[in-house]
């Protein structure tokens, strides 16, 4: 490194201090978004492949094989440039030319859909975990499928699944650095942008990682206190 | 100091200055004599300036330059054998390998810049292009001042997306969307632009006549408008190095001077193994005599 030039002021200079700041909004929003969308999908899939119904065990297990398996870098492709090509042609240039913030759009829905799949194989195992008996002394007490899962089996799997998922929701804010190969300017590409402009590459990127590792120690501690907040006397062992 | 120095490099770009520059021997000729390699950084995909050729090795105008300067640098180290070894860099990784001297010289299609003279140095400009668009034949865009309303996209970080950028806000010109569409890489561009979720792409011409060329109906497209940046390329060597600078220097210097120059630039560019067919322009050929600096 004995030529290398350190100049960090210039991460404070206009325009670099902004594209830093917008960076990191996008990196959030995107995260946010896709967890938003994640959550949600993935706990009625893994809830659909712990049901009796064969159906349901099949599209949950389906979806979760698909989602799962193709790279994520691949899928983000597949949604911004194969699968406006095959919708039909009005809706097809809607999606290309007139949907709002395109990139920005795909990038989040495709990054929700992959965390969905995670989630879901979460939940499942969380559900597993429980074991059949409470399923059965829920329905020996006359309770509905609904409230079987709704009072009995997913307060205390969702408790079993916090760490776990507290890794898929620090997974959504590193994975949405994707997001840059379809040219959404989160923070990874507004680091290259630096870096581009200036050549100024270690502290583009050095600024880079200690707002991703400020954002996921955030989430963390986050997820520590939802954790010691839900916790039940006597159910759960205590983990960190 | 440092600001001024870099400031009158870049206003001027000829290679008058670096050779009257304060004596100062960098660590690369040391390294070169003590490895007995010669370490050329390239990239896979600046057709015709350095690509990875169907036979998967290094090549173009800017590798054949940089393999004269390695013959330079063997004859002024007075060394019996030297190894010329490449390594593919990727914009990210570039500036990080040069200044650890993993690479002694990068050999591509960069732009020189001020901003960017100051982590590295530039050799004698070795080509010259500028920003124009590539559209397709029947979009009846002609330059810039077309794009109202339609959709322009960009090399994430290029000159040519800075460019655009100015000439956007100077003129008040509407894109479609409000804004640059930014993607990773000619390849991505070209995509947005077949599949019509771009009308333009802007870049620099040389790069835009070769993605024209390679198309799958290269009759589809045009490079149309006027240049609205200046883009001097150059060899990108460490900073503080001016025994190495002068050895490229002068080997760009002799290279014009004894006509071997147009012989590399004939080769790869008329018409070029990808069939660019791109003559040498008037402004080239008037840097040429520039930096062909006497004996």
């Amino acid at each position: 490194m004995g030529s290398y030039n350190w100049n960090w002021p210039i991460l404070l200079k206009s325009p670099y201090f902004g594209w830093i700041v917008s960076g990191f909004e996008y990196t959030c929003l995107i995260a946010v978004l896709a967890w938003l969308i994640a959550f949600p999908l993935g706990s009625a899939i893994g809830i659909a492949r712990s049901v009796d119904n064969r159906f349901a065990r099949a599209v949950g297990t389906f979806y979760v094989d698909i989602f799962r398996n193709i790279p994520l870098l691949v899928q983000m492709f597949l949604w911004y440039f194969v699968v406006p090509e095959l919708l039909p042609h009005d809706l097809g240039r809607w999606v290309k030319r007139d949907m709002p913030y395109p990139q920005l759009t795909t990038a989040i829905f495709c990054l929700g859909l992959y965390t969905a799949s995670r989630v879901a194989e979460q939940v499942r195992s969380g559900l597993g975990a429980i074991g059949e008996g409470q399923r059965y002394a829920g329905m020996a007490m006359g309770l509905t499928g609904f409230q079987v899962y709704r009072y009995v089996l997913l307060p205390v799997a969702y408790r079993i699944i916090i760490p776990p998922l507290t890794s898929e929701f620090l997974g959504v804010f590193k994975n949405s650095s994707l997001a840059l190969t379809i040219g959404v300017l989160e923070l990874t590409s507004q680091a290259r942008q630096i870096e581009e402009y200036t050549f100024a590459s270690f502290e583009a990127f050095t600024v880079a990682t200690v707002l991703y590792c400020a954002v996921t120690l955030l989430v963390i501690l986050l997820m520590r206190v939802i954790e010691g907040r839900t916790r039940i006397p006597g159910t759960i062992t205590v983990g960190g | 100091m440092k600001l001024m120095f870099a400031a009158l490099l870049g206003s001027l770009t000829l290679a008058v200055l670096p050779m009257a520059a304060s004596a100062q021997d960098g660590p690369t000729m040391k390294r070169i004599a003590e490895t007995k390699t010669f370490t050329i950084g390239h990239r896979d995909a600046s057709v015709p300036l350095s690509y990875i050729g169907p036979d998967g090795k290094a090549q173009g105008y800017s590798i054949d330059i940089c393999l004269k300067i390695a013959e330079a640098a063997k004859e002024e180290l007075k060394l019996d054998k030297m190894e010329v070894k490449f390594v593919p860099l990727t914009p990210q990784t570039r500036i990080p390998l040069l200044t650890a001297g993993t690479v002694d010289i990068i050999c591509e299609s960069s732009t020189h810049t001020i901003g960017r003279s100051r982590q590295i140095a530039f050799l004698s400009t070795t080509f010259l292009t500028g920003s124009k668009l590539l559209v397709r034949k029947d979009s009846g865009i002609k330059s810039l001042d077309d794009m109202n309303g339609k959709a322009l996209v960009a090399a994430l970080g290029t000159t040519n997306e800075k460019a655009a950028q100015v000439e956007i806000d100077r003129k008040g010109i509407k894109l479609k969307g409000g804004e640059i569409i930014k993607v990773k890489d000619h390849s991505q561009a070209m995509l947005n632009l077949d599949q019509g979720r771009a009308d333009a792409y802007v870049s620099d011409d040389v790069v835009l006549f070769g993605l024209a060329s390679a198309a799958k109906n290269p009759a589809e497209w045009e490079v149309v408008g006027p240049y609205f940046s200046y883009d001097p390329y150059g060899m990108m060597i460490a900073r503080n190095n001016d025994d190495f600078r002068l050895v490229g220097d002068a080997t760009i210097a002799r290279l014009v001077s004894s006509g071997e120059m147009q012989k590399i630039y004939d080769k790869w560019f008329m018409p070029g193994p990808t069939n660019i067919n791109y003559p040498m322009s008037d402004r080239l050929k008037t840097n040429m005599g520039l930096v062909a600096l006497p004996e």
